[in-house]
């Protein structure tokens, strides 16, 4: 559902861009290339931080708009995916992990543990040591916008806990991923305003 | 080549039928040019003498370094006091005959040397117990190892034990596989390390909160050195058994650290500035640690001064190579380090000699990885997918020659303990 609302905030981008005329710029090099520069007089990182916050503010509607726990929790436990050997937030990433922040802010007592995992591919020690970087990094990401980091623990399972088991890209990528778990202070989840 | 037999055996022997002279080669005769010599292992008298003469026939194979003819080779069997027929032996192809006879409180082996005619070598081992428990098991293998030092001037590898993690907990088994058995409760425990004296292991067991690292006597008694909190994996004993080196991270990277072995206070060993480092090995004099290092950008093998200054990548990358590399073990002999290397998206097993860093490729078929060194730095234990499950294998580093050690699916990152009683 996320990565739709990123999609959707990526296609808005690729719109306006497109409606400069005088530089036809690929969808493509959007998604994948860091945004720098402008076209056109229009500051293009500007534009992209536009689309996701819509998109943000977007999906922080509809949560509010189902006045259901259950929604809370799932936007809590959404798990976050990463590339092949890197612990950088992704994208995708962004838009999950921005998802939590007004529940977490919302709900002060709420303790989280965020696990680190990897795919089969690399040595199993040293990917416990990635793995940990996977969830330190999403810790990161929360704590830099105002969440106490000790509300959030960390621990790594390497690749000793595959979500699914697989040998192609497709399994991989499922299994490189930190997931989220409540650990106490969400009996009575309040709905961020 | 006829080998050099080493001066210590004519004293360790009980009774040494050639005297040790300066200057005189002794081991047994055989042909030259690499070939190995024939051993036969004649019939064992008594209710045991089946088992072993079956375990010192196996153990003498796997120390790839005698050819071990069959059973059914026809070699009449000395009566009595009588002489082994050297005549018939050198006619079979044989050139050493083992001959293995009861005595008190255990047997007498005998090195007859087909080509000198004569007896080689010949000594009393104990063998304490009950037939075919461990500690009697233990000491035929021990007896099989001198025999590999009276023949080829290099004691054998079979009183050893091998450690491998299994369905999430620490496994044991003998070096000829047999024996298997669990020392942790089934949870999620990793990566054994043998203390250098065989008789201990450290381990690291992920738990809910963090990972710690514990240290288990070969019956499974353990207790705790770091407690769960953040990440603590990968431990490695030092050269004198007084402290391990492991990986602990938290949020800033995973280091290098040391620790008394009987627990106390960290003391970081490594500089990460951030990046992950992992699986330390040290030379065999303490003075010299190889790990796994993402410093670079991605996994590499680097050695550093065991203070963690100095690093240096241990293999110079081809021109084209981005290949990940870890998991590095230092042999016995302080030569070489074996490691693994991602080729074509699986692990295979390399090895770096330390004098002119000339890398060898050990395997290449399914994947293979984690390398362990044994005490002759000659044989290595690793999970290897080749049976098309991971197992854990053992190879001859010099033939190539594999045999599977486990039969448990998923085996992986063994250790091989020194020999055991030596």
């Amino acid at each position: 559902m996320r990565r739709e609302l990123v999609l959707a905030g990526l296609v808005a981008v690729s719109f306006s861009l497109g409606a400069c005329r005088r530089k036809q710029v690929p969808v493509a090099a959007v998604t994948t290339a860091p945004v720098t520069g402008s076209v056109a007089g229009v500051d293009r990182s500007q534009l992209v931080r536009d689309s996701i916050e819509r998109a943000r503010a977007d999906s922080m509607a509809r949560l509010a708009s189902s006045s259901d726990a259950v929604n809370l929790r799932t936007a809590l436990e959404a798990g976050v995916r990463f590339d092949y050997d890197a612990a950088d937030i992704t994208d995708d990433g962004r838009a999950v992990l921005d998802a939590k922040l007004p529940i977490l802010r919302a709900n002060q007592t709420v303790r989280i543990r965020i696990s680190g995992h990897t795919d089969s591919r690399g040595s199993d020690e040293y990917n416990l040591a990635l793995g940990l970087r996977r969830a330190a990094s999403a810790r990161k990401y929360l704590s830099d916008r105002g969440i106490a980091v000790g509300r959030i623990d960390v621990v790594s399972f390497g690749e000793e806990r595959p979500a699914v088991s697989g040998d192609d890209e497709g399994s991989f990528s499922q299994n490189r991923r930190a997931e989220f778990e409540i650990l106490s202070g969400a009996d009575a989840l309040r709905i961020p305003r | 080549m006829r080998p050099f037999l080493p001066l210590l055996v004519a004293f360790v022997a009980c009774s040494a039928q050639v005297q040790a002279q300066p200057g005189v080669r002794l081991g047994l005769i055989y042909g030259e040019g690499g070939a190995r010599p024939g051993i036969f292992v004649l019939p064992v008298a008594g209710p045991a003498g089946d088992s072993i003469r079956t375990i010192v026939m196996r153990d003498l194979d796997f120390g790839d370094r005698v050819t071990v003819l069959s059973k059914n080779t026809a070699l009449p069997t000395p009566v009595g006091a009588a002489a082994v027929d050297f005549r018939a032996a050198a006619r079979l192809g044989i050139n050493g005959v083992v001959q293995i006879t009861p005595a008190a409180g255990g047997v007498t082996i005998t090195l007859h040397d087909v080509a000198a005619k004569q007896v080689l070598q010949r000594a009393v081992v104990m063998l304490p117990g009950t037939p075919n428990t461990a500690a009697w098991r233990l000491a035929v293998h021990a007896a099989s190892d001198q025999c590999e030092e009276w023949i080829s001037g290099t004691r054998g590898i079979a009183a050893t034990r091998l450690a491998y993690v299994g369905d999430g907990r620490i496994w044991l088994v003998d070096s000829d596989g047999a024996n298997a058995r669990a020392i942790t409760q089934v949870g999620r425990a990793l990566s054994p390390a043998f203390r250098p004296d065989g008789q201990a292991l450290a381990y690291a067991t992920l738990e809910a909160g963090g990972s710690a690292i514990r240290v288990a006597d070969l019956r499974g008694a353990s207790r705790q050195v770091l407690e769960p909190r953040g990440l603590n994996i990968s431990p490695t004993f030092t050269p004198d058994g007084a402290s391990i080196a492991y990986a602990h991270g938290e949020d800033f990277g995973t280091d290098l650290y040391m620790v008394p072995a009987s627990g106390g206070t960290p003391r970081r060993i490594s500089i990460g500035r951030g990046t992950d480092n992992t699986s330390p090995s040290f030379s065999p004099d303490g003075r010299r640690i190889a790990f796994t290092s993402g410093r670079s950008g991605r996994p590499d093998v680097y050695i550093a001064d065991q203070d963690g200054t100095n690093a240096d990548l241990l293999a110079a990358l081809s021109s084209s190579s981005q290949a990940y590399r870890s998991s590095p073990d230092w042999s016995p002999d302080g030569r070489v380090v074996a490691f693994q290397s991602q080729l074509g998206g699986r692990f295979q097993v390399m090895v770096i000699s330390l004098r002119d860093r000339v890398v060898t490729q050990l395997t290449n078929e399914a994947a293979n990885e984690d390398p362990a060194w044994a005490p002759d730095s000659r044989h290595l234990v690793v999970s290897s997918t080749r049976s098309g499950v991971r197992q854990v294998w053992v190879l001859d580093t010099e033939t190539g020659r594999a045999r599977q050690v486990t039969n448990t699916p998923g085996a992986r990152l063994a250790a091989w303990s020194s020999r055991i009683g030596s």
